[in-house]
């Protein structure tokens, strides 16, 4: 028996369903965090198990759609230039900017190379030494110490060809944003497992008693989800409010706090633009100024960006769970997987592409 | 939510415009997913198009230019192989070339007889690693009895291949008393059958290529399924589609079959094989199996009166050991596939829409 079986049990998840059954006596608004986590709830039709007291909003927590447009851009303008290759995850390559996607940039002649992780682009690096690599550093907490790794290598290996491209985020200051927000619906949240296991859950504590929102640490399998719904609820339904942790086979209080020092060594807290949400004080990460001489964009001249975002898509408010992707009127029709006008039609943690994918309409 | 009638279904106009590579090719034209559908509509079928191409099939039905005899048709199938690595677990770009070739001509109920290659070679390729392909095309064209009977050789600069690329083009015989197949004749009621695990090539290719970052123990299962197809027609004769899900995975050719038939497909996530090794896989990169390609698989759908007998051949027939029944057509929602996950719920299973992509954490 593989571990995820398990956590995939339909018996388990039909229990735990039975028990929120019970559980709830009124209306509440719950929202996930992570992207993987609605994709997971779409896949696995985990809204269908319960019941319809209980809403789903989903967060912001999809790293492709929150990276700003003028990053995008700028990671275009990059690929775009002789002599460079870019290396991102997948995931980007189909991300609209304002003119075109790196898939564009492409097929037109540029070298942008897929990894999967940053150290194969320090590799790929290695084996350009003719080349300038950049790694377009995006994501929440979970991709920031094998992103500062990459550096720590790239340091050691003494090479001078690679830098970051960086869009690191945070997610703390991102539900800060949402809960202090008038239209605000959000009355629980699961919070991501794998940026836990990270970062611990010692810093939601404050954010849970200022706002007075229950939440729990939840995984990604659908017994873990099913799990974090039910004890989210249960907090709710009592009265309480605290930060529980149904994901502690992988997430303590503390974190790692080996890859904490890491990150640590070459980032330092700094102003974010979310797409579709706009500036968010001291909710990212940026390089520390002895890590200068790698960042790509003190690196590169690349003149003065104007970005453009389509006037249609409402991103933001659907980042924010203020919106269904449904409601958005271009939904489906101007905007689908393959002519995207906004990032989380691209993703596959995006909440439209999940809603697409998956085939939910307007209930 | 287990009434079936309450699945969420999605039912938007396809806005045409704007096409963000409308200008230019990409990879993702090439995925076998939705790009690679619109590519031929709005360009190849635009100035291309007669009824023979149109059905939409990997195969062309043609009628022979005889009359007043039962003489058959002509099926007539080309595809173009690119691949890299040229040699992978379980097989090699020679013998693809001939099973996917031998493969599309036998799932309009053909018997394969003739093929004929086209080889596209770089300048710099080793002599014996050509050698080796051939052999290879040579054992497989035995196994499978067709017979290679016309050949074609090009060289281009050291840059502007890939080693070799190889077309191949098939020809086949489909008897007069046999009911046409083809993927618009899925009718409600009717079975699905898979003839194995799926996923296996897909990732034994990306496992040689080193793009997994472990190797995978799996092997490729291309192989020439027309002995297969005929045991399974034999005991089924009025089989209605028969397809292999290649490029694009068990997904999309599903989703062809649906809208080419205007029918819904049901199929049961738990009754679908997958090796541990590829769902392992899949799990670590963020794919989705249902999505890999397979080179040596057939989805059979066939009346439910024939579905037990259709399923004992298949199980008895090479490469067809591990058969199983994966779902049913039915009316509603027409051109749709609608997945039973194993919590007993549902969701709608898409059409790719362009390369697969692995996720970021």
């Amino acid at each position: 028996m593989q571990l995820w079986q398990e956590f995939r049990n339909a018996e388990l998840v039909h229990r735990v369903a039975e028990e929120i059954r019970r559980l709830v006596t009124r209306p509440w608004v719950l929202m996930e965090i992570c992207g993987g986590q609605t994709h997971a709830i779409l896949q696995y039709g985990l809204d269908q198990l319960l019941p319809g007291e209980i809403e789903l909003v989903h967060g912001p927590g999809c790293p492709v759609c929150v990276t700003p447009l003028e990053l995008i851009d700028k990671a275009i303008a990059i690929a775009s230039l002789p002599n460079t290759i870019l290396c991102s995850y997948g995931d980007m390559l189909r991300v609209p900017g304002s003119q075109r996607d790196l898939f564009g940039v492409r097929a037109a002649g540029g070298r942008v190379q897929v990894v999967y992780s940053p150290l194969d682009a320090v590799r790929i690096a290695q084996e350009n030494p003719d080349k300038e690599v950049v790694f377009f550093a995006i994501g929440f907490e979970t991709t920031a110490p094998p992103n500062a790794m990459s550096l720590l290598q790239a340091k050691a290996l003494g090479l001078k060809n690679y830098s970051l491209l960086v869009s690191q985020v945070r997610v703390p200051p991102a539900m800060h944003a949402i809960l202090s927000a008038p239209t605000n619906r959000v009355q629980g949240f699961l919070l991501a497992g794998h940026v836990c296991t990270i970062m611990g859950y010692w810093e939601y504590d404050p954010i849970a008693a200022r706002y007075h929102v229950p939440m729990t640490v939840t995984g990604f399998e659908p017994v873990d989800l099913m799990q974090g719904i039910l004890r989210t609820v249960k907090q709710l339904e009592e009265g309480r409010v605290s930060v529980e942790n149904a994901y502690s086979r992988a997430v303590t209080r503390e974190g790692n706090r080996a890859a904490q020092e890491i990150i640590d060594q070459v980032f330092e807290p700094c102003d974010r633009n979310w797409r579709g949400i706009g500036l968010i004080p001291m909710s990212g990460w940026g390089l520390r100024a002895e890590w200068a001489d790698f960042d790509a964009e003190k690196r590169f001249d690349l003149g003065a960006i104007r970005t453009q975002e389509s006037p249609l898509c409402i991103a933001g408010q659907i980042l924010q769970g203020i919106k269904k992707p449904y409601e958005c009127p271009a939904f489906g029709t101007q905007c689908t997987p393959l002519a995207p006008l906004g990032a989380p039609m691209v993703s596959s943690e995006g909440a439209c592409a999940a809603y697409y994918r998956y085939g939910h309409s307007r209930p | 939510m287990s009434n079936f009638t309450e699945v969420p279904t999605f039912e938007g106009p396809q806005c045409p415009l704007p096409l963000t590579h409308a200008e230019r090719i990409v990879l993702g034209h090439g995925s076998g997913g939705r790009m690679t559908h619109d590519l031929i509509r709005t360009v190849f079928r635009a100035y291309l198009g007669n009824p023979y191409l149109n059905a939409g099939n990997d195969f062309a039905r043609l009628p022979l230019p005889l009359q007043g005899q039962e003489v058959g048709h002509l099926a007539v199938s080309t595809d173009t192989h690119v691949i890299s690595p040229l040699f992978f677990p379980g097989g090699d770009i020679g013998r693809l070339a001939v099973c996917g070739t031998v493969n599309d001509i036998s799932m309009s109920g053909a018997i394969p007889l003739y093929l004929t290659a086209g080889f596209v070679l770089e300048e710099g390729l080793s002599l014996e690693v050509l050698e080796r392909i051939v052999r290879s095309m040579q054992s497989a064209a035995e196994e499978a009895g067709v017979t290679l009977v016309a050949g074609d050789t090009k060289v281009v600069e050291k840059g502007k291949g890939d080693g070799v690329f190889i077309n191949t083009t098939g020809i086949g015989w489909i008897p007069p008393d046999r009911s046409p197949l083809g993927g618009e004749r899925a009718q409600p009621g009717d079975v699905v059958l898979l003839s194995g695990p799926i996923g296996d090539h897909g990732i034994a290719v990306l496992s040689a290529r080193g793009e997994l970052g472990f190797e995978a123990e799996v092997q490729s299962d291309v192989a020439p399924l027309n002995h297969l197809i005929q045991a399974l027609l034999q005991a089924a004769p009025h089989t209605h589609v028969l397809r292999d899900p290649t490029r694009g995975g068990l997904a999309t050719t599903l989703n062809e079959i649906a809208q080419q038939s205007q029918v819904a497909i049901r199929i049961d996530e738990a009754t679908i094989p997958i090796r541990p090794v590829v769902r392992a896989a899949c799990e670590m990169l963020g794919l989705d199996p249902l999505y890999i390609a397979n080179e040596g698989k057939v989805v059979a759908i066939v009346p439910p009166g024939e579905a037990e007998a259709a399923l004992a051949a298949m199980r008895q027939a090479p490469y067809g050991a591990e058969s199983v029944r994966i779902g049913y057509v039915e009316n509603q929602p027409t051109g749709r596939v609608i997945l039973r996950t194993i919590l007993g719920t549902h969701h709608i299973l898409d059409i790719l829409s362009g390369e697969m992509l692995p996720r970021i954490c």
